[in-house]
């Protein structure tokens, strides 16, 4: 029995039943896609053959095609590698962490967040071996295997390696956390196109299904295994970004060799994340009609999420200021004045801008609870976010310890086409997923029908 | 199809709290319950049908330790043993920088190992058709099915004892 306090507001609004559930959510799998599904699409499709077009070029090329010099060796690819891993540790917050401390709002927009986390985390994963120039050997030479040169392992002292591991060790437990999840929700659709007669797709969500029947025993292990996997989850996610981090901390570069790094990358990757949630879901949840299940108080908490990561980015940056002042270390010194005076200093202001100062907005309730201003501050926190990764990453590097060596980073149209192949990925992917699978947890929301709808039991 | 057929009562409920008082009723006047399949996980249902706790933390764990070790003595053996190299003037072998991937290990396997376990024991695969007892089950019905042969009382007495418990519909399958 569950006890839900009178003070909190429904978290499933307009008065649902169990059955609601299962007709709302599966009805869009079971249509045929809409005009603006096919639209939203084509721009995808576009946006992914013309960065497979850069892609390819980059293949045949080589790297030189990107604006990389001796200097800036490290620019956009590793910018967007970070900024693709920040914004999937969004999904494992909201389906691990918030399943911990047993949060039924996460409910609602679980699955979409964690189908987020994978094509994010696909997207991250091209910049690496896009800039490994073969990609075809990519695997071959990031993992420990066998090889004709002694064989000479890789190098485990090396947080690029932790890198791998962590990344794909990431990738496959939340895809694996994420199809769980997804298992009952399958089958559902399956006995709805078997009572409609539609035998194709009874077939395809009956091979999806695993065979689920939805027994008693089943649930109480299907239970135990999300418990423990949110468990293995929480301190997977926080590894992740931290050793993201470490490929700067453990360097010696001034303005990357710093120990607040690890919290600072976390907080800052739940930060980009939340907002990538809001902006998929505001959409979503209008092109779905899902108002009922993803509510203002939903959007409301996430914009709360929003205040408080982006507050620990600010004290963040703040803190590196002053620890490169009260250090007294003229390197590390510079490097900071650097950023925030030198040539990047337009990059640098407006990462402050949209991180620090326009979260602080949702402060007022008017705003965290309007829907047209959370859409705009969704996607200004996540340019902000990209502006962090570049600030850190390029201004670090672009003044080399001699001043013959200092050189400024401009991108070329290959640069640009990486990224752009990432979004039109990243879009196909999420509009698949949600023409074929179901957008909402079905099985959680009717388990929360009863005691957070707003017909009272 | 199999020559010897199995017969099933099976009980329609509508309501999750009518379904837990409705399996301490029935299990208190003597009936088995085969199995009670629900669209959702209703909670306290395990305890009321005497299920004893999954183990499968217990093989998550075991999964884990082998990562552990296997994650470890990897480490150890390629860059302490079988090709020493100099990486910074460190030791060959130094527990820091294997932690990482000791951890990433530790939670693939312990994830994987689970995931594959509980798929097994729960008889859950790609081609597998389940039984259905009533089509509704995955909707908003919950379904309590009661194997006729491995009950003492007649057909008849444990249909009046599932409306008198709750049930809303009482249906007969075979199989």
């Amino acid at each position: 029995m569950q006890a839900t306090s009178s003070v909190r507001e429904s978290l499933i609004t307009g008065g649902k039943t169990v059955r609601d559930v299962s007709e709302d959510i599966s009805r869009h799998v079971e249509n045929k896609p809409t005009g603006s599904w096919w639209i939203a699409m084509g721009i995808s499709l576009v946006l992914f053959l013309f960065g497979f077009y850069c892609l390819a070029t980059l293949l045949w090329e080589g790297i030189g095609v990107w604006g990389l010099n001796k200097t800036v060796g490290w620019a956009w690819d590793i910018t967007n590698f970070v900024w693709w891993v920040g914004i999937g540790h969004a999904g494992t917050l909201i389906s691990a962490i918030l399943l911990l401390f047993r949060q039924k709002w996460r409910m609602s927009i679980n699955r979409a967040a964690e189908a987020m986390t994978i094509f994010a985390v696909i997207c991250a994963a091209t910049f690496p071996l896009a800039h490994m120039g073969r990609l075809w050997l990519g695997f071959y030479w990031a993992l420990p295997l066998p090889n004709t040169w002694g064989s000479l392992w890789a190098n485990f002292n090396s947080p690029l390696l932790w890198d791998v591991f962590a990344i794909s060790t990431y990738f496959t437990v939340s895809l694996v956390f994420w199809y769980i999840g997804l298992i009952p929700d399958f089958a559902v659709i399956r006995d709805r196109a078997t009572r409609m007669g539609n035998k194709t797709r009874a077939a395809i969500y009956n091979a999806l299904s695993f065979g689920w029947d939805g027994a008693a025993k089943t649930w109480m292990r299907y239970e135990s295994v999300a418990l423990i996997l949110a468990g293995l989850s929480t301190p997977l996610v926080l590894s992740v970004h931290t050793i993201v981090s470490f490929d700067f901390a453990t360097s010696v570069v001034p303005g990357w060799h710093t120990t607040i790094f690890p919290p600072y990358f976390v907080a800052g990757a739940i930060f980009s994340g939340f907002a990538m949630v809001l902006t998929l879901l505001i959409v979503t949840r209008k092109v779905f009609k899902l108002e009922d299940y993803i509510t203002i108080y939903h959007i409301e908490l996430m914009n709360i999420v929003i205040i408080i990561t982006g507050s620990i980015v600010g004290i963040a940056y703040i803190t590196e200021f002053f620890v490169a002042w009260y250090g007294m270390v003229p390197a590390e010194f510079y490097a900071f004045y650097n950023r925030a005076t030198g040539p990047y200093w337009w990059a640098y202001w407006s990462m402050m801008t949209c991180n620090v100062i326009s979260p602080q907005l949702f402060w007022f309730k008017k705003l965290r609870t309007n829907i047209a201003a959370t859409f705009v501050l969704s996607i200004i926190v996540n340019i902000g976010m990209w502006f962090e990764r570049f600030v850190i990453i390029v201004t670090s590097i672009h003044r080399d310890y001699l001043p013959s060596s200092w050189s400024m980073f401009y991108p070329t149209m290959y640069d640009l086409g990486e990224y752009i192949f990432t979004f039109g990925l990243f879009f196909t992917a999420f509009f698949l997923f949600a023409k074929f699978f179901p957008v909402i947890n079905m099985a959680e929301v009717k388990s929360i029908i009863k005691s957070s709808s707003e017909k009272k039991h | 199809m199999s020559s010897t057929s199995e017969n099933f009562l099976v009980g329609i409920f509508d309501d999750e709290d009518i379904l837990l008082h409705g399996v301490e009723g029935i299990r208190g006047k003597g009936v088995k319950i085969h199995e009670v399949y629900t669209p959702f996980p209703v909670h306290g249902l395990d305890e009321a049908l005497g299920y004893k706790r999954s183990r499968l933390p217990i093989a998550a764990f075991l999964f884990g330790l082998t990562g552990t070790s296997l994650a470890l003595t990897m480490q150890i053996w390629m860059l302490g043993f079988d090709w020493p190299m100099i990486i910074g003037g460190k030791n060959f072998v130094s527990l820091p920088p294997f932690i990482p991937v000791t951890f990433e290990l530790t939670v693939l396997l312990a994830a994987l190992g689970m995931v594959a376990t509980f798929f097994i024991v729960s008889d859950m695969k790609p081609y597998k058709t389940p039984r259905s007892y009533d089509i509704r089950s995955t909707d908003d019905k919950h379904v309590m099915a009661i194997d006729l042969a491995a009950n003492k009382l007649s057909k008849e007495e444990i249909g009046q004892i599932l409306k008198a418990n709750g049930a809303s519909e009482v249906n007969e399958k075979n199989f």
